[in-house]
């Protein structure tokens, strides 16, 4: 179950009533993942399966750090290592990117989920996913522009990282940023996340990245995990980070018009079907018809009509 | 004049045309309950308001597990429809004409128009059309069903696949509409499809070239 009170819910699945408001102006809260400053531990992987409970299988080496080689219902965050020669410096530069939910402010997932209430998001950012109510039909997987859900095969219920949300609820960061020993990953208000990165940015433009930037996706509506990129004119060449990601039109046609369509085309049918009836009325047979079909039939035998019963 | 006259005579001659065999109608009955299954239990997944038609199948979980078998159901029970009545449903002339003079069948005007075979263009239309549908509706539905065929196409491919199903699942309940509305409003229909036979004078007035050919005794009895 969710770790927050109803009271707190901003948004909800599939549902249409209004969300309580009283707690709307909570504050949002932000992970700010400086990719600058990953050393590639993985610890974050470790805390965040620790914390959780969760535990993955044990992969196979294919000969690249990732591992496991994807996220997976059991791994909601993942360490994807790029290996870079950046053209302009002639560097070689290893580019890790921390990969998992990014906490959209308009998230494709939910747009997409049919089930009430099986994705929520709080009033304070975190978009969370509610067991109980998941009936496993993979619609958030299409939703999502970032390629997070997972569904498992063993219970058919769609996982992804929780931003820790039963931990902020009680005043914690999230186990990933608690973890991380260079402090790459950090947790706070979004607006003192925002104002970190900004010192971030100066320094690392200073020291010779001058495209270095926030990435916080303004066509999902910005999000609450944002990553510190010194190369933010390149988003794709950390392990295919989305420049421009935004809920695809195919998802906002199937949820949108077509629901719209749908329902008015086929309530107009049945009510132009009944007053068709009640205008026209029924499509009667007539004794006049059925004396004609006897009358063929007995031709059809060979024998004559019998015109007493035609006396009308 | 407000008050119309019937005289009925007192012995009426009654003929009945044998039109689907039982094997037709327990294909066409399991092919009617599939389809309807599968609107309640799409339309429930379809909009947030309908979701409520999922407690008619034991919860959400289970309408999503198992429309794509009522799915698989239809697929297979429609195919043998398909096999045992394409031929019938071959467009003729007359179809055309009867196509121009829509005007006329819609007000029930039916003595205007030219004598039909076994079917209707507009049978016929629903015939087609709901074949189609239903390969489109089969396609696009086995992407789109996770559990076996997840990973099959792209995530783009599949987003595709999500919204041409419900377009054309729309189309299908459209045409089902038209299909079921035709059998209230024509009376004497439903009895071929459930008893197997139809009055003569049904035959006569809606199917009289074919209700000529079953009388020469050319017909193929479905």
């Amino acid at each position: 179950m969710a770790s927050y009170q109803s009271l707190d819910i901003k948004r909800r699945s599939a549902s249409t009533s209004t969300p309580p408001v009283v707690r709307s102006t909570a504050l949002e809260v932000a992970k700010l993942i400086d990719v600058s400053k990953c050393i590639g531990c993985k610890a974050c992987q470790a805390a965040c399966l620790e914390w959780n409970n969760l535990k993955e299988e044990i992969g196979v080496n294919t000969g690249v750090y990732d591992n496991p080689h994807d996220l997976t219902p059991n791994s909601w965050t993942l360490m994807r290592f790029t290996e870079w020669d950046n053209p302009d410096t002639g560097d070689f530069e290893w580019l890790i990117r921390k990969d998992g939910c990014m906490h959209c402010a308009d998230p494709g997932c939910l747009k997409a989920c049919p089930a009430p209430g099986a994705i929520v998001q709080y009033t304070n950012g975190i978009v969370d996913f509610v067991s109980e109510n998941c009936i496993g039909c993979a619609y958030c997987v299409k939703g999502c522009p970032f390629n997070i859900p997972r569904i498992s095969q063993v219970d058919r219920k769609a996982y992804k990282c929780t931003l820790c949300s039963d931990r902020v609820a009680v005043g914690q960061g999230p186990a990933c940023a608690k973890a991380c020993p260079t402090a790459a990953i950090m947790f706070g208000t979004k607006d003192d996340m925002k104002e970190q990165a900004d010192r971030r940015i100066t320094d690392l433009k200073s020291r010779g990245f001058s495209n270095a930037g926030l990435y916080d996706p303004q066509g999902v509506g910005g999000t609450h995990v944002m990553y510190v990129l010194h190369h933010l004119d390149k988003p794709e060449i950390y392990a295919g980070l989305p420049k421009d990601p935004q809920i695809s039109p195919l998802v906002s046609a199937w949820k949108g018009g077509a629901k719209l369509f749908a329902l008015g085309a086929i309530a107009f049918a049945a009510v132009g079907a009944f007053f068709h009836h009640t205008i026209v009325g029924p499509n009667k047979v007539s004794e006049t018809d059925e004396e004609n079909a006897a009358d063929l039939a007995e031709e059809g035998a060979q024998a004559a009509p019998t015109p007493e019963t035609r006396a009308l | 004049m407000a008050v119309e006259i019937e005289r009925r005579p007192l012995i009426v001659e009654r003929t009945e045309v044998h039109r689907y065999p039982a094997s037709a109608r327990v294909n066409h009955w399991i092919t009617a309950f599939s389809f309807i299954l599968l609107t309640l239990s799409g339309l429930a997944l379809f909009h947030p308001s309908l979701f409520f038609l999922t407690d008619l199948f034991g919860g959400g979980a289970n309408t999503r597990a198992f429309h794509p078998w009522i799915g698989v159901v239809l697929a297979l029970s429609f195919s043998v429809l398909f096999v045992r009545f394409w031929k019938h449903n071959l467009w003729n002339r007359d179809d055309t004409q009867w196509t121009k003079q829509i005007g006329d069948v819609v007000a029930g005007h039916e003595e205007k128009l030219p004598e039909l075979g076994k079917y209707n263009a507009g049978q016929k239309m629903v015939f087609w059309g709901t074949a189609l549908l239903i390969v489109v509706l089969f396609a696009s539905g086995l992407v789109i069903w996770d559990e076996y065929f997840h990973g099959l196409v792209s995530i783009g491919t599949n987003r595709l696949a999500a919204l041409v199903h419900s377009l054309a699942a729309i189309a299908a309940i459209l045409l089902i509409i038209v299909h079921i509305y035709a059998g209230i409003w024509v009376k004497g229909s439903v009895r071929g499809m459930t008893q197997g036979n139809v009055t003569g004078g049904w035959a006569w007035r809606h199917h009289r070239k074919w209700l000529r050919s079953e009388v020469k005794g050319d017909g193929d009895g479905h």
